[in-house]
């Protein structure tokens, strides 16, 4: 037996001979002082994000309630006309010109991202993996604007020569909502990659020892257990969508207008947001004010979308561990 | 050809020669083997000697192995089952298989034991398949434990129950042969009696080929045992095989002596 014990670092180390001299030592508590300060400053980082939150919330609020004093909240959700120039400030127009660009995206982005996603985790050898991850972070990080006139010069024509040149305005949220969706396929796959990796892998041989293909493995096994992740993946890239500015801008109209039709053009809430707090705008006229109640709507559709998305996580969960 | 006839009457399996490689490294080397039915076979032997691998190339499992390679042939109701025409799928609904580690799916213990028949294309009412996940979970010893919560979590259960879950599961598909990766090594000695009680009444339907660390496990609760042992090149190699009391009392090979008396591994 070595009759050195060690315990820890180094300068802790202590024979047995001396513990048998009975050498005092102290348990006193010391003082860390390097540890004290970088727990601090992790604490700064955690409370930082929740400070801006409270401060975007106080200024949308503030700038909102002097809004609201001159424009009722009832107008401002049923009118279906926004034309500050005449007084005419309902939100309806912008709302519902980002629901549908936000709803085209998502019948792109959240298929093809969750396919992807399952297609990686999956089936991918390790080469096809090497070569597709790396393509879909170059299409994460190529920048919005240049997707917004990818939009215009690419899409808009295409929709053009499929739909009839007379049917399809050259700014439409069609061709916004089509682009903004490919622009999130990354977000949604690398998360729910992300989700369906972390199902053990005990849990597939499970399935397959049964005699279930690789497919049924994937949608009944994997896709359940990781359908948590997934959704959190979904709420994300919808309020991706929702807030997603400069593709609509470039893309999709710069007039607030009241239609159903995705081959119009028309103003998305973000969009409007950009163009009119870009123009010379008085800090104390009501259009100014009016920026941040649009503002405030869109901030409570997010936070809206991220509470139904804690419910459904927490209904359809299967806790695999 | 008179040969491959009486073989397959008798025995479930049999291994031919076979060789498993993980990329270039030969990981078996050369193992024949024929597991009999109705019967519970044993794999023993030290960690790394390669007795998982075999048993995982019994049912093509290795196949979701990246790299993985059998040569050899393992012959199944005289087909080989590494044949160009044979469908992975298809041998696995037939060998089933309980893995090291409780698995349950995190579904209920009743959507548990519904997986198999449902993907295997179950075309019975619903009281059928109440009764076949009934008389699974009976066969399982499980049934009366879990008989008023079959809506709550596989998961839920402890590690006994989920392993008998687990057995449960694979029973449901109506394997003939089931295949068992050291079923006990994560329970508890009440478990693992239990487990050992149910291959025993098991045997009765169904041919057992078991993985264990625990040769004890292999002196109470088999009929034959094979036991392995790495070669110079770190290839398992198949020492020993014969009826466990013969091997356990009155070992051919002075390895296996050395082995079971505890002089090494």
């Amino acid at each position: 037996m070595d009759d050195k014990v060690s315990i820890g670092m180094d300068s802790r180390r202590i024979t047995t001979s001396q513990r048998e001299t009975t050498r005092p030592f102290s348990l006193k508590k010391q003082s860390r002082l390097g540890e004290n300060i970088i727990q601090g400053f992790l604490l700064f980082c955690g409370v930082l994000s929740m400070f801006t939150t409270i401060g975007i919330v106080i200024v949308l609020g503030s700038e909102s309630i002097a809004f609201f004093r001159q424009v009722s909240i009832v107008e401002f959700l049923t009118n279906t006309v926004w034309s500050p120039q005449i007084d005419e400030f309902g939100i309806l127009p912008l709302l519902l010109s980002t629901l549908l660009t936000s709803t085209i995206a998502m019948f792109i982005a959240l298929p093809t991202g969750l396919a992807a996603a399952i297609y990686l985790s999956e089936y991918a050898s390790r080469r096809a993996r090497s070569i597709l991850k790396p393509v879909l972070e170059v299409l994460a990080g190529v920048p919005t604007v240049v997707y917004g006139y990818f939009a215009l010069k690419f899409m808009t024509p295409l929709l053009k020569s499929v739909f009839g040149e007379a049917n399809v305005n050259i700014y439409n949220m069609a061709s916004a909502g089509l682009v903004m969706g490919i622009m999130i396929i990354p977000l949604v796959s690398s998360m729910s990659e992300d989700a369906l990796s972390a199902v053990p892998r005990a849990l597939r041989e499970g399935a397959y020892g049964l005699g279930a293909t690789r497919l049924e493995t994937a949608i009944k096994v994997v896709l359940p257990a990781g359908i948590s992740g997934i959704i959190a993946a979904f709420v994300v890239a919808i309020s991706r969508a929702v807030g997603e500015t400069m593709i609509v801008a470039v893309a999709a109209g710069a007039k607030p207008t009241f239609t159903f039709n995705p081959f119009e053009a028309a103003e998305t809430m973000t969009g409007h947001i950009a163009r009119i707090s870009g123009g010379d705008l008085s800090y104390a006229s009501i259009d100014y004010n009016s920026i941040f109640a649009i503002g405030l709507t869109l901030f409570l559709m997010t936070l809206g979308l991220n509470m139904i998305s804690r419910r459904l996580v927490r209904r359809f969960r299967e806790v695999y561990e | 050809m008179t040969e491959k006839q009486t073989d397959t009457a008798q025995y479930t399996l049999v291994v031919r020669n076979m060789n498993v490689y993980y990329g270039a490294f030969r990981a078996i080397n050369n193992v024949s083997l024929n597991i009999e039915r109705n019967k519970i076979t044993a794999l023993i032997g030290p960690s790394g000697c390669g007795k998982s691998t075999v048993l995982r190339s019994l049912n093509r499992m290795n196949d979701l192995v990246n790299g993985a390679r059998v040569e050899g042939e393992v012959l199944f109701h005289e087909q080989n089952l590494y044949a160009n025409d044979v469908d992975a799928v298809e041998v696995r609904r037939r060998i089933g298989m309980v893995f090291q580690k409780p698995n349950p799916f995190p579904k209920s213990i009743y959507d548990n034991i519904a997986f198999g028949p449902r993907i295997n294309g179950w075309k019975g009412t619903k009281s059928e398949m109440d009764d076949l996940v009934e008389r699974c979970l009976r066969q399982a010893a499980l049934w009366d434990d879990v008989k008023d919560k079959l809506k709550e979590s596989g998961l839920a259960l402890s590690g006994g129950q989920q392993q008998r879950l687990c057995i449960a599961r694979a029973l449901a598909v109506e394997p003939e042969v089931i295949l068992m990766d050291e079923p006990c090594s994560a329970l508890d000695p009440i478990s693992t009696l239990k487990i050992e009680e149910l291959m025993m009444e098991l045997r009765q339907r169904y041919t057992i080929a078991i993985v264990t660390h625990n040769m004890q496990q292999a002196a109470r609760a088999s009929d034959y045992t094979a036991f392995f042992l790495m070669n110079d090149q770190r290839a398992g190699e198949l020492v020993e095989y014969g009826p466990t009391g013969d091997l356990f009392t009155n070992p051919k090979d002075k390895r296996t002596e050395d082995y079971i008396t505890g002089r090494f591994g």
